[in-house]
C-alpha cells in the first residue's frame, strides 16, 4: 500500500523533470526577479510611511536599502548555490510578508514617537531596529539550514531526540526563575536581556517528531480498524498517540494559558495522522476530542469563557475585555475597500498592534484590497508547501512538508480569524508579519526546510541519475 | 505631502502589491500545468511499454549473497523498498542494513535505485551511490551483507 503511493509519485516526478527542463534550469532567475520586486514593494511601503507622517523621505533610507539587499540577497545566493532546484516562490513570498511587517512596525514606531513628542515624554526605542536584527538572525539560520541539512531524510534519525527537545522547550517557561509571564500567558523564557518564546522552536521539532513517528507507525494505524457507522475506527491501543497529543495540548492550555499554541499543536497532529493514514476517522476523532477539550476549557477556565463571550457579543464588552477586538473592527471599518494608505489611519489605537493585531493594522491602512493580497500571499506559501509534499518521493519528506504547511496555515487561520471575529480570539503570532524574534526565526527555519525538501523533490531524476561505470558484470 | 500625491501613492501601492501576487500566481499556474501533461505522458508510456520492451526488461530481483540468498522477487511496475522494517517489500535480515535502506523504482523502462537515508550506504559494485542511480541488469547491488541483482 505504501509502495503503491510512492511508486506512482516517483515515476511522475521523474518523467516530469525529464520532459520539462524549464522547471529546473532557470527557476532561480524567476525567484530573483520576484525577490527584487518584493524588495521594491517593501521599500515603497517604508518610504510611504515617512512621506505621509513626516512629509519627507526616511533619513536612513539608503542604509535600510543596503541592509535589506544584503539580507535577502544572501538568502537568494545561498539557495542558488546549495539548493538550485528548490521552489521559486517560497522565498519571495515570505520576504514580501516580512518586509510588509517591518514597514508596519516602523509605521507604529513613528506613531509612538510622534505621540511621545506631543506629550513631552522620552522617545520610545524603535522596535523596527530590533525586528530587523531578528530578521538578520533568521536569515543566518536560514542559510545555515540550507547548508547543514543536505538531506532532509537524515532528520528522521532524530525523531525521538526532537520529541524530547520539543517537550522540554514547551515546558521551559514553567521553570521558576526562567519563565516570565507576559499579559497572562506564561510563554516566554528570559535569559539576561534576551527573551524568547520556546514554543515557536518547539513547533519545528514536534513536526519532525510527528512526521518521523507516523512514517514508522502509519501502517498499524491505517490498516487495523473496526467498522462503526460506516467509518473505520482504529483500535484502542492505536489511539494512544493522539490521546497523548491531546493531553499535551490541554496541558499547554492549562499551565501556560495559551489557547492558540494548544490549538496549533493539536490541529497539526490530527492533520498529519489523516495524511499519513488516509483515514477519515482520525478527523472525526480529532474533531470530537477538540470539541470535548474546548468544552472543558470553557467550563474550567475563566479566560477561555471570556474569549467566547467577547466573540459572541463584542459590543457589550467594548470598553473592557473586548476593547482590543472592538478597536480592531473599528480600524478595519475605517480602512474600507482601499484602506487609508500607509501612515494615514489610526492603527496605534488597537492595543498590541505590533504583535497579535498587526493584520488589523495592515487591514486598516491597506483596506480589504491589501488584506486579501496578504491572505493570498500566505495561500501561495502554503500551496507551495503542499505541492512540495506531493512532489517529494519519500514518505518522511511528504509528511514533513505537509506538517510545516499545516503549521503556517493553522497560524494564519487562527490569527486572522480571531482579528476579524470569525472565531474566538486566541493569541498567536502572525507568521512573518508580527513583531517578535523567536517566531520570525522559527518561520524562516521552516521555509528553509521546505526549500530543502523541494530541492530534492524537484531535482531531475533519470537525466541526473548517474551510471556507475565498471559496475556491471 | 499633498493629498493628491498621497492618494496616488496609496492606490499605486495596492496596484503593485496585486501585481506581485498575479505574477506569483502565474508562476504557480505554469508549475501546476506541468505535471498534468506529464501524467498523461506517463500513462501512455506505461501502457505501451509492456508490449514493446516486455521481453528485454529485467523481471526479477535475485538475491545472490547473504542470509536470503536464492530469493527471487518478481518485479512489476511498482517501486520496491528494501530494508529490515516489516513494511518493506523486500525484508532482509541483515545487521548491516537500515530499516528503510533503499528503494528501487522504474523510470522510462529502467530500474533506478535510490538510497533512502541508510547508515551503511547502498553500493553498486564497489561504488557507493550518492543519488538516484540506474541499476543495469547483472550489476551487483549490495546492501549490508546482502548482494542482489536484476535478472530477466
Amino acid at each position: 500500500m505504501s509502495t503503491a503511493v510512492s511508486a506512482s509519485s516517483s515515476t511522475k516526478a521523474s518523467t516530469s523533470s525529464a520532459d520539462n527542463s524549464w522547471m529546473t534550469g532557470n527557476r532561480r532567475n524567476v525567484e530573483l526577479v520576484l525577490l527584487i520586486f518584493a524588495g521594491l514593494i517593501g521599500l515603497y511601503a517604508y518610504a510611504n510611511v515617512d512621506l505621509a507622517l513626516r512629509g519627507s523621505l526616511p533619513v536612513n533610507l539608503l542604509a535600510v536599502i543596503a541592509v535589506v539587499t544584503v539580507l535577502f540577497g544572501s538568502a537568494h545566493i545561498a539557495v542558488r548555490i546549495w539548493a538550485p532546484d528548490a521552489d521559486p516562490l517560497l522565498l519571495p513570498a515570505a520576504t514580501l510578508l516580512n518586509l510588509l511587517g517591518l514597514a508596519m512596525i516602523h509605521r507604529l514606531d513613528v506613531a509612538a514617537s510622534i505621540a511621545a513628542a506631543r506629550n513631552d515624554s522620552p522617545q520610545p526605542s524603535a522596535d523596527v531596529a530590533a525586528q530587523l536584527t531578528w530578521a538578520g538572525v533568521a536569515i543566518v539560520l536560514f542559510i545555515g539550514i540550507i547548508l547543514v541539512v543536505q538531506d532532509h531524510r537524515r532528520l528522521q534519525r532524530y525523531t525521538y531526540t526532537c520529541m524530547v527537545a520539543g517537550v522540554v522547550l514547551l515546558l521551559l517557561p514553567l521553570v521558576p526563575g526562567l519563565g516570565t509571564t507576559v499579559n497572562g500567558a506564561n510563554l516566554w523564557v528570559r535569559l539576561g536581556p534576551l527573551s524568547f518564546q520556546p514554543s515557536e522552536l518547539a513547533k519545528i521539532l514536534l513536526t519532525i517528531f510527528f512526521a518521523g513517528y507516523l512514517v514508522v507507525h502509519r501502517n498499524s494505524l491505517a490498516l487495523v480498524h473496526k467498522k462503526f457507522l460506516g467509518i473505520g475506527f482504529p483500535r484502542g491501543r492505536d489511539l494512544g498517540p493522539i490521546l497523548v497529543a491531546w493531553l499535551l495540548s490541554l496541558a499547554i492550555l492549562v499551565f501556560q494559558r495559551d489557547l492558540g499554541t494548544a490549538l496549533m499543536f493539536f490541529g497539526l497532529f490530527v492533520t498529519l495522522l489523516y495524511v499519513a493514514t488516509q483515514r477519515r476517522s482520525w478527523l472525526v476523532i480529532g474533531a470530537a476530542l477538540f470539541a470535548f477539550g474546548a468544552l472543558l476549557g470553557y467550563l474550567a477556565f475563566g479566560h477561555v469563557r471570556i474569549r467566547f463571550e467577547v466573540w459572541l457579543d463584542t459590543w457589550s464588552y467594548a470598553n473592557d475585555q473586548g476593547y482590543q477586538i472592538a478597536q480592531s473592527l473599528f480600524g478595519l471599518a475605517n480602512g474600507g475597500l482601499l484602506g487609508t494608505g500607509w501612515g494615514q489611519g489610526y492603527p496605534q489605537m488597537v492595543p498590541f498592534a505590533k504583535t497579535d493585531f498587526i493584520t488589523a493594522a495592515l487591514g486598516e491602512e491597506l483596506g480589504v484590497t491589501g488584506f486579501m493580497a496578504i491572505i493570498v500571499l500566505y495561500g501561495i506559501i502554503i500551496e507551495r508547501g503542499l505541492r512540495t509534499a506531493l512532489a517529494c518521493r519519500d514518505p518522511f519528506g511528504k509528511l514533513l512538508a505537509v506538517g510545516f504547511s499545516t503549521v503556517l496555515a493553522l497560524q494564519v487561520f487562527v490569527v486572522i480569524g480571531g482579528v476579524t471575529r470569525l472565531i474566538p480570539l486566541t493569541g498567536l503570532t502572525t507568521p512573518f508579519l508580527s513583531y517578535g524574534g523567536s517566531a520570525l526565526v522559527a518561520n524562516w527555519m521552516m521555509i528553509a526546510l521546505l526549500l530543502r525538501i523541494s530541492d530534492r523533490a524537484r531535482k531531475p531524476l533519470p537525466a541526473g541519475a548517474e551510471y556507475v561505470k565498471g559496475a556491471g558484470a | 505631502m499633498s493629498e493628491l500625491a498621497l492618494t496616488l501613492m496609496r492606490v499605486g501601492f495596492l496596484a503593485l502589491l496585486w501585481f506581485f501576487v498575479i505574477v506569483a500566481i502565474n508562476v504557480l499556474r505554469r508549475d501546476l500545468a506541468a505535471p498534468s501533461t506529464t501524467a498523461l505522458a506517463e500513462n501512455t508510456s506505461t501502457r505501451t511499454k509492456p508490449t514493446r520492451q516486455g521481453r528485454s526488461r529485467p523481471q526479477n530481483l535475485v538475491v545472490v549473497e547473504g542470509s536470503l540468498a536464492g530469493t527471487v522477487l518478481p518485479l512489476g511496475t511498482m517501486a520496491v523498498t528494501i530494508g529490515r522494517a516489516s513494511d518493506c517489500s523486500l525484508v532482509i535480515d541483515d545487521d548491516f542494513a537500515s530499516s528503510h535502506h533503499a528503494k528501487l523504482f522504474q523510470a522510462e523502462g529502467r530500474w533506478i535505485v535510490e538510497d533512502t537515508g541508510s547508515t551503511n550506504g547502498t553500493w553498486i559494485g564497489r561504488t557507493r551511490i550518492t543519488g538516484p542511480t540506474v541499476l543495469e541488469p547483472g550489476s551487483p547491488l549490495r546492501i549490508g551483507r546482502t548482494v542482489m541483482e536484476l535478472r530477466k
